[in-house]
């Protein structure tokens, strides 16, 4: 099945030319032949991977290595890239939660976007072709298909973004996602651009191709190798929206929520972070590079979390604590962790995931409320959502036995390890903060008395069934989907970690002395105080939202500039406008009207006006006799020839 | 089949011609036939184009199809032509644009026998500069193509036609005339008696005479493209020509002064071109970031596309200059996706426009919904523009900026921002006039695209797919060439060295 690996994005295709081009027509026939193209493309994409990896997991760690050449799509002197796949146990583990997940959000989608007339093959469409990128930036074996990838979902992106585009709010967010992109990926080009030169004139080897770059690597100088590490971490950041290119994600919630639990929660935005995984040999050459993602993952993850406590919108809260749980997948790339942080991924999809399907549950509920103040007391309403709601966020809080515990404790104890105590200790503040405010979501939401508005009260009703057995098969994985992954510690057998292991160090680079060794005393007291900020993070949340309903007002108006501060998630929207945007068309303006129209077109004038000026003077010339012109002429070459010519 | 193919250029230029004097036939008021005959014409020509993109082999000579003929013997001026990849490709490129216009302008109200005659001349012009080796031949052709030009924009432009075409005409021409001195300067200097172009490039001009020579070729071109600080003229008149006219001065024209500097600036006066690269990289790189950054705050739609074009322009001229293997060849395909991609966005600009007759990006908004096939078109061409893997676009712009990157990491940077930006005015543009709720009145009438709108929008979206799907097939064929060219530029610049060293 392997040489086959081309049939997984190749369904999707499939699907995407279909409705693509005869969506319109099907739409009137009958709207089910357009869901069941769509999810049955995405559902044998998913059916082939997991063959792939059966037959993976059969062939000893060492051979676990695949390159499928489909055809050479293009050669420029040196420069030769083909769309080719690579299939390695990294690259089936994305790939399998990638289709998998995505899958279910297909079916998800049947049943949340069944009202939308008119537009449902586009939407369909867009999914397929955002699985047809996605599947060929997880599956690429060269820079330049992951990067036809890595754009291609940005521009899903921003056509799902946009997808009511007739809100002119949903359609600017839309631009500025593609816009916050473009500029991560202006690094990410120089990036691949600068690694292909340096290794090329240290090795001789020219070449785009993952394994073959990075196992040359290590003959570049290390400043080299960190600066293309950090030029390729500034796409990440865009993609992954991390600091400082974060600011699209939270308004793309503008986007359908499936799409917001697909493309900003599970699988898309982690794409930076397999990305620094996949370079991992890279990394660990050029350190600074590897130190420069570790921090900027651990502070976006406090300072994401840090706007998310004070939002109101459903969605929006989940939109930081994506940031802050990318934040925290960073970190764990940054100090090394390549597994624990694709673990993460893994983890953290499942019940990212379906905290957005829960909320776009909420939401469907709700006619469309996504505001949390009108909503509470829904516990009873809508039993399924609500407990799969909260299995996702005793998932997310850390708490022991379900799978955000393992891969969370994997990337701390790791930080810890490699001797950054002050990523470390903000790392588990933050594990505090995300089970406040989860579970602030959670009592805002399910618990106390109802805030609907009454006419939107009597709609209230489950959602169908296309949407919560998704969400039942995502609340199960959230909760024992930490199981691939139990450290030693606890008596496991880390199998993930072994499993992608192979896919990081063949670089051929030291990598003994990163990690000092830590007793198990000192490890098992880290894991507690992680539970234990994170049982505070709930209790805080239980006491300020169900038990004393005045204490966050009271916050509030003793300390209103900090509030503030949070809620307007520090005013980086509006510093980014003042510093780039408004300059930016001033520039322009001033560029426009007065440079170019003004000046340079002035000078222009002003030479065509002297030469009328001429004219005038020499009228007296045009006799009208061809004989004279002709003289003229011939003069005038005459005289110009020979002087270039003693020139 | 023997004749036709000994003679392809010849009938490739001339059918044209033959086509424009046939319309002469007509009469005033049968429009119909007229439209349909030029089509006719458009079409066969595009066939043609297509057997000699076909025939042309990349792995034969660099030039083929050629025919040599002694024209005036006195003057050594010969009847010289061939073509190599690059010229293939843009003629190619010429026949189907050309046959785009022609069936896209057939709204035209009045003096219709006239406009389609204008654009069939300007058709041959073209073909024959593209193909013409020998100096002056390439120069009457050259002139040829400005004539009908200027009546295009001066008959049925906007209202700022007269205007606009003056300054467009005596822009060109301004340029054409230095070359022309030029041209009679190279052939004294060879001393061969003839103009044949290839003979010229082992020349070996002292450095001293190169300079004034190369910047007289220089002018003429950069004004053709135009590069800054010769664009003034572009703007306007891209604004006010009639759609087809835009479109050909575009998407064929502009490549015109890049194949300038490709066939003539480069090889003929190698030690000139190289001295003066930094200044051309300079003036390459400020128009990326201030014709962007002007683009933004358009507030026409046309002209903010026709800013783009200029843009885009710069990069393929700096990739040029660099003379990296992949530069070049980048530039040469992002000439045929500029064609391709630029005309596509200016005829769409076109079809709406002839429905509705604003062209500021404030009147509109909501087309997406009213017009749903006419946004798609246009979000694919524009996706082509901003460079999108899978386009076109992205072969042409990654193969340049790697080509600019291994010549210079700081051009690059600067190069590469351009895609930024590039993607903050053509997105927010789009945004702006189809996105948003559809309020005007009157664009709640406003038709989608009819049946032949499709038919000759359609091949350039397909194009846009399958040259960024498929760009082998098209590179493999200007290898040779593209190999060819930078040997004669390098040794070029080697020989000069020696002279001067001497």
């Amino acid at each position: 099945m392997i040489k086959y690996v081309w049939l997984v994005p190749f369904f999707p295709l499939i699907g995407v030319l279909i409705n693509g081009i005869l969506g319109w027509k099907l739409e009137k026939i009958n709207k089910g032949i357009i869901h069941w193209i769509a999810c049955g493309a995405v559902g044998l994409s998913f059916l082939v991977v997991w063959m792939i990896f059966r037959e993976l997991l059969n062939l000893p760690p060492e051979h676990r290595h695949f390159e499928i050449i489909v055809y050479n799509w293009f050669t420029s002197g040196v420069l030769s890239v083909n769309v080719a796949y690579l299939v390695d146990p990294l690259s089936i583990t994305m790939s399998l939660f990638v289709t998998g997940v995505g899958f279910l959000i297909h079916v998800y989608s049947i049943g949340y976007m069944g009202h939308d007339e008119g537009r449902y093959y586009r939407y369909f469409t867009y999914l397929n072709l955002f699985m047809f990128s996605m599947i060929n930036l997880i599956l690429a074996n060269n820079f330049v298909l992951m990067f036809l990838g890595w754009e291609g979902v940005g521009v899903c992106s921003y056509l799902l973004i946009g997808f009511w585009f007739e809100n002119k709010e949903f359609a600017s967010a839309g631009k500025k996602a593609f816009v916050f992109n473009r500029i991560g990926d202006f690094g990410f080009v120089l990036g691949m651009f600068l690694l292909f030169f340096s290794v090329g004139k240290y090795t001789d080897i020219y070449t785009l191709n993952f394994y073959n770059a990075m196992s040359h690597v290590k003959f570049i100088p290390v400043a080299v190798a960190s600066a293309v590490g950090i030029l390729l971490f500034i796409g990440a950041t865009g993609k992954s929206a991390q600091i400082p290119l974060y600011v699209w994600l939270p308004d793309a919630m503008a986007g359908p929520t499936p799409v917001s639990a697909l493309i900003h929660a599970a699988t898309m935005v982690t794409a930076g972070v397999y990305m620094v995984a996949r370079c991992a040999p890279l990394y660990l050459h050029g350190h600074s590079a590897m130190e420069i993602v570790a921090i900027i993952g651990g502070v976006t993850s406090f300072f994401a979390a840090t706007m998310a406590i004070a939002q109101y919108d459903i969605k929006k809260v989940i939109a930081y604590s994506t940031i802050s749980q990318l934040g925290y997948m960073f970190l764990g790339v940054g100090v090394a962790a390549f597994s624990a942080g694709v673990f993460h991924i893994v983890t953290h999809s499942f019940f990212k995931a379906l905290l957005f399907l829960g909320a776009g549950s909420v939401i469907h509920a709700l006619s469309g409320e996504q505001d949390m103040r009108k909503m509470g007391g829904l516990k009873d309403k809508i039993p399924v959502t609500y407990w799969t709601f909260l299995i996702a966020c005793l998932a997310i809080s850390g708490i022991p036995g379900l799978s955000g515990f393992f891969s969370k404790d994997e990337i701390l104890g790791k930080t810890f390890a490699s001797g950054h105590y002050f990523l470390w200790f903000l790392g588990t503040v933050t594990a505090g903060l995300t089970a406040f405010y989860m579970f602030r979501v959670l009592f805002m939401t399910f618990f106390g008395e109802s805030r609907v508005e009454p006419d939107v009260a009597k709609h209230i009703h489950e959602s169908p069934a296309t949407m919560t057995v998704p969400m039942i098969i995502l609340a199960v994985l959230s909760a024992i989907g930490g199981y691939i992954g139990v450290p030693h510690l606890l008596g496991g057998s880390n199998r993930i970690e072994s499993f992608l292991e192979p896919s990081f160090s063949y670089g051929g680079i030291e990598t003994e002395n990163l990690f000092h060794h830590v007793p198990a005393g000192t490890e098992y007291f880290l894991m507690i105080i992680a539970v234990l900020v994170g049982l505070a993070g709930i209790y805080v949340a239980y006491l300020f939202y169900m038990k004393n309903k005045s204490i966050p007002e009271n916050l509030v108006k003793k300390y209103p500039t900090l509030h503030k501060l949070l809620y307007n998630k520090w005013y980086i929207d509006e510093i980014y406008e003042a510093v780039f945007e408004k300059p930016g068309h001033f520039l322009g303006s001033v560029l426009w009207m007065i440079w170019d129209e003004l000046i340079v077109d002035g000078i222009v004038k002003g030479v065509s006006n002297i030469v009328r000026g001429i004219g005038c003077g020499l009228r007296f010339v045009q006799t009208g006799s061809v004989q004279f012109y002709a003289v003229g002429v011939l003069l005038g070459i005459v005289i110009t020839v020979t002087y270039f010519l003693n020139f | 089949m023997e004749i036709i193919t000994n003679h392809l250029l010849t009938i490739l230029i001339f059918l044209p011609l033959a086509g424009a004097i046939t319309l002469l036939g007509f009469q005033r008021d049968n429009d119909g036939g007229v439209k349909l005959i030029a089509s006719f014409f458009g079409f066969m020509n595009l066939i043609l184009g297509l057997v000699l993109f076909f025939c042309y082999s990349g792995n034969g000579a660099v030039f083929q199809f050629v025919e040599k003929y002694q024209w005036i013997k006195s003057l050594g001026i010969q009847y010289y032509l061939g073509v190599d990849a690059v010229s293939m490709y843009l003629i190619t490129a010429t026949t189907l644009m050309t046959a785009i216009c022609l069936v896209a302008s057939w709204n035209i109200k009045k003096y219709v026998r006239e406009y389609f005659l204008c654009i069939l001349f300007v058709e041959s012009g073209v073909i024959g500069a593209l193909a013409a080796l020998d100096l002056v031949l390439f120069y009457i052709f050259w002139e040829v193509m400005l004539i009908p030009m200027y009546f295009l924009i001066g008959i049925w432009g906007d209202y700022k036609r007269i205007y606009s075409t003056l300054k467009f005409y005596i822009y060109t021409m301004a340029g054409s005339v230095i070359m022309l001195v030029a041209i009679f300067t190279l052939y004294w200097l060879n001393g061969k008696g003839n103009f044949e172009i290839l003979g010229m490039y082992n020349m070996s001009i002292p450095a001293s005479k190169q300079m004034l020579l190369f910047l007289a070729f220089f002018v003429a071109f950069a004004i053709k493209v135009p590069l800054i600080p010769f664009h003034t003229w572009q703007p306007d008149t891209y604004v006010n020509a009639p759609t087809a006219g835009t479109v050909l001065l575009a998407a064929v024209l502009s490549k015109m002064g890049v194949y300038g500097f490709y066939r003539f600036a480069l090889p003929l006066f190698p030690e000139a071109a190289m001295r003066f690269t930094p200044v051309i990289a300079t003036l390459t790189l400020v128009a990326v970031v201030y014709i962007s950054l002007i683009a933004i705050v358009q507030k026409d739609m046309k002209r903010l596309i026709a800013y783009s074009s200029v843009a885009h322009l710069a990069i393929i001229v700096l990739g040029m200059y660099l003379l990296t293997t992949q530069g070049v060849q980048g530039a040469i395909f992002q000439m045929l996706n500029h064609t391709v991609v630029t005309g596509a966005l200016f005829l769409l600009l076109g079809i709406l426009f002839e429905r509705s007759a604003s062209r500021q990006i404030k009147d509109y908004s909501g087309l997406a919904k009213q017009m749903p096939l006419y946004a798609t078109f246009f979000m694919i061409a524009m996706l082509a523009s901003v460079g999108l893997p899978g386009t076109n676009g992205f072969i042409g712009e990654f193969l340049l900026f790697i080509g600019i990157f291994k010549a210079n990491i700081f051009y690059a940077v600067i190069a590469c921002s351009g895609t930024v930006l590039g993607a903050i005015y053509i997105l927010w543009m789009y945004q702006r006039s189809f996105f948003g709720p559809l309020e005007k009145e009157e664009n709640k009438k406003l038709p989608d695209m009819n049946v032949r709108e499709f038919g000759y929008m359609i091949p350039l979206i397909i194009l846009i797919f399958v040259m960024g799907i498929f760009p082998q097939y098209f590179i493999k064929k200007f290898n040779n060439t593209t190999v060819s060219f930078i040997n004669t530029v390098k040794t070029g610049h080697a020989v000069s060295m020696i002279i001067d060293n001497k």
